[in-house]
């Protein structure tokens, strides 16, 4: 969309009149609200916001990584690797992420005073903290959820290209990095962006681990000084601009990535 | 009956005792949280059909202003987590509710744990259900809407008779996610302290530290609601595709 | 379309319950906290505070329901008017007396750390600098420790003491700052064999409070008046006492 055809989007009439409604909105929330606490709590929050995002971007990245063998062995493999493939993203997709996250934070800790040897590991430093934990499990439920579309999206690559491919006597191996995944990824890319910002909107169960997200913080703001609102509806503005840098984001790189392909 | 399977895996009998349905076991507990799970459930989606309902009607004949306020909603709701906006319409929506009726000179009322949490995850719901059903109103051929015009048909009449039988086939894909988005949903409701399923989950495992017991028994009966429903979605979905020609 | 809006709404109707106007809702903590409140498998709350929040309501002549409400949204429930009174062993603290009304002392328990008995430490600063310290959120615990040990200490925030317990035996915290008489249960359990009571904190009254109160809505002076006159008439009578000698060694009112 070029800024002349958005400027004429957003010049109509009644859509001044909202955005002017909107603007005399923020202006009284932020006179007639209390929001002396922000300073204090500044530094706090970024840390908390950082801990969001990277959390975020972290999942979603191996998350992918699992699910395309996830969607591949599902759409392709032999049934010994489809079935538990897709039991697991049935399992997944069948359950709240808030029950999943209990299970192996909760789960795991209670094993940890049955089996003393663990805490004499190298692992135990990371064992004891929250976040691989809260890593883990929405790692797993964005592997989930995407391996699902990506099973769909390896299904849909016609099959007359990879047989061509095939007969120009190109390896397997090839076929798979040169032509099925990147089409495959062509097609799971519109979702992808959705399945992100869903992944972005459970984030803030990590708090119920202990693990200090931006959420965890305003949770904090109220505790501390019993504002209720004021923190919250800042909290959902925040999510909100994260959802549209996101929606952008991989509206860009579609754009990017449907350049040199035919549509 | 089962011993020799105890006599395997000596956890199991503990589980099993533990799971049993009555006092000392927690099944009981658990069994009635799903049922608080599942009215709520209920009740979400069906109010989020009405709220999908009348959405998709106003952004597809609604005015500029209502196309744009419900724009305002459904991008709002779509990006801002579950969980904050279970927090904000608990507390304040309650609190609004009540001030509104004041300022009417009615009585405040009080509102249930169970209306409350319909009340917010239908919001939610409605959201999500006026993008399904837009779409599958959109998708309805216009030539059998200007058909059914040509044979004197009101507008009420023509989307009651043509456009709602035409598009529930279109729709019912989205819809059954929706549904399974409203069982998983319900579980939020634990953070604000309402007895549904994962609550109940999370006061058994806490008292008996049986944690994997308890929380492996939730995500199986999580796991046949939504097994069932998706069968039962799939199902009439082929009951209603019976008679329509195939696109 | 018109079958649907018809569920929705009785299904609306048929749930909503209404309280009746002269019953007063006893917001009470959601999450299990023993021996003072925790449900059992029959699905009923059990524990000492639960037998006093009886015993007043009978003593004062008050209509009252439980209402399970999660710990950390109690005070906005209260003040959003979803619950009437909180007995859910709330101290009475300066900060909380901003936003809310308390009603007179029912009991009173001294603050201790708990940790690992395998490690050195003391309820000090310097005791403690260095150790990871679970706390519940919204409790004066974590606020007495967010002011005393945050920097050198590492804090968690955990939704219940419950599972602060349980990853204090799972040894993923060093310790955990909690009322003495909650965690005199825990340690008597299997799971509490790690650890060990390292020390009562060094008393702040205006962070620690003055006691466990009923808190009330600001202005609900009936309410505080009735519930004054129940927890007065209880100890006056002796049921009490019969109360709390079920469930602990010594008396907890405090004086």
């Amino acid at each position: 969309m070029n800024a002349r055809r958005l400027a004429e989007e957003i010049f109509v009439p009644h859509r001044l009149v909202m955005i002017a409604v909107a603007i005399g909105l923020l202006v009284w929330a932020g006179m007639a609200m209390r929001w002396h606490w922000i300073p204090r709590y500044y530094d706090l929050a970024l840390q908390g916001l950082w801990r969001t995002i990277w959390l975020l971007g972290l999942s979603c990245l191996f998350g992918f990584m699992l699910a395309v063998p996830l969607g591949l062995a599902q759409a392709a493999g032999p049934r010994i690797l489809a079935a538990p493939a897709r039991a697991f993203c049935t399992v997944i997709r069948g359950t709240p992420i808030l029950l999943q996250l209990w299970l192996i934070y909760y789960g795991i800790g209670s094993l940890f005073p049955q089996f003393p040897w663990i805490r004499e590991s190298e692992l135990w430093p990371y064992l004891r903290q929250a976040w691989p934990y809260a890593l883990l499990a929405l790692t797993l439920s964005f592997a989930g959820y995407e391996g699902e579309v990506m099973r769909g999206a390896f299904k849909s690559v016609p099959g007359g290209q990879l047989e061509a491919a095939r007969s120009m006597g190109m390896g397997r191996f090839a076929i798979f990095r040169r032509i099925w995944f990147p089409q495959a990824l062509q097609r799971a890319l519109p979702t992808l962006g959705g399945e992100t910002v869903l992944q972005l909107k459970a984030t803030p169960l990590v708090a119920t681990i202990t693990v200090i997200d931006i959420y965890a913080v305003s949770s904090r703001v109220r505790q501390d000084t019993f504002i209720i609102y004021e923190p919250l509806l800042l909290l959902a503005l925040i999510y909100l601009v994260i959802a549209g840098a996101l929606a952008l984001a991989f509206k860009l790189l579609e754009q990017r990535f449907n350049r040199g392909m035919v549509g | 009956m089962l011993d020799w399977l105890y006599a395997l895996w000596p956890g199991l009998e503990t589980s099993v005792g533990l799971l049993s349905l009555q006092p000392p076991g927690w099944g009981g507990n658990l069994l009635r949280g799903a049922v608080a799970s599942l009215q709520i459930a209920l009740g979400a989606f069906a109010l989020g059909l009405v709220i999908g309902t009348f959405g998709a009607l106003g952004k597809l004949h609604g005015g500029p202003v209502t196309r744009d306020l419900l724009s305002v909603y459904t991008v709002v709701v779509r990006a801002v987590p579950e969980l904050i906006l279970i927090l904000i319409l608990y507390y304040a929506g309650t609190d609004l509710l009540n001030q509104a009726l004041q300022a009417m000179g009615r009585r405040p009322v009080e509102i249930s744990g169970v209306v409350a949490g319909i009340a917010v995850l239908g919001i939610v719901q409605g959201a999500y259900a006026t993008e399904v059903l837009r779409g599958a109103i959109q998708s309805v051929p216009r030539g059998q809407l200007e058909a059914a015009r040509a044979y004197g048909m009101g507008s009420v009449q023509v989307l009651r008779r043509v456009t709602f039988p035409a598009m529930l086939p279109l729709a019912l894909p989205g819809l059954s996610n929706l549904w399974l988005i409203a069982t998983k949903d319900t579980a939020l409701l634990a953070i604000v302290g309402f007895s549904e399923l994962t609550l109940e989950t999370r006061q058994a495992a806490g008292s008996t530290r049986a944690y994997f017991t308890f929380f492996l028994a939730a995500g199986a009966i999580y796991l046949t609601m939504t097994l069932v429903s998706a069968r039962l979605f799939n199902w009439i979905e082929a009951r209603y595709r019976r008679g329509q020609v195939r696109q | 379309m018109k079958k649907l809006a018809l569920l929705a709404t009785t299904a609306l109707i048929a749930t909503a319950a209404m309280a009746q106007a002269d019953q007063v809702r006893i917001g009470i903590a959601a999450e299990p906290y023993p021996p003072f409140a925790s449900p059992d498998a029959a699905g009923n709350w059990v524990g000492w505070e639960i037998e006093v929040i009886d015993a007043v309501c009978t003593a004062a002549e008050l209509d009252c329901v439980l209402t399970p409400t999660a710990w950390d949204g109690i005070i906005p429930a209260l003040l959003s008017n979803r619950i009437d009174a909180i007995m859910a062993s709330m101290s009475i603290t300066a900060d909380r007396l901003e936003t809310i009304d308390f009603s007179d002392p029912y009991y009173n328990t001294p603050t201790v750390i708990v940790g690992q008995r395998d490690m050195e430490m003391d309820a000090t600063p310097e005791g403690l600098a260095g150790k990871v310290l679970g706390v519940q959120v919204s409790t004066i615990h974590q606020t007495y420790a967010q002011t005393y040990f945050e920097g050198a200490t590492e804090l968690r925030p955990y939704q219940t003491q419950d599972e602060a317990n349980q990853d204090l035996a799972a040894g993923r915290i060093d310790a955990t700052q909690a009322d003495s008489l909650a965690m005199d249960d825990f340690l008597a359990s299997d799971a509490g064999a790690c650890c060990e009571v390292k020390g009562a904190v060094e008393m702040d009254e205006a962070i620690l409070g003055s006691g466990v109160g009923a808190g009330l809505r600001k202005g609900d002076d009936a309410l505080r008046e009735a519930i004054n006159a129940g927890i007065a008439a209880i100890l006056e009578d002796g049921t009490y006492d019969e109360i709390t000698a079920r469930y602990f060694a010594t008396s907890i009112y405090g004086n």
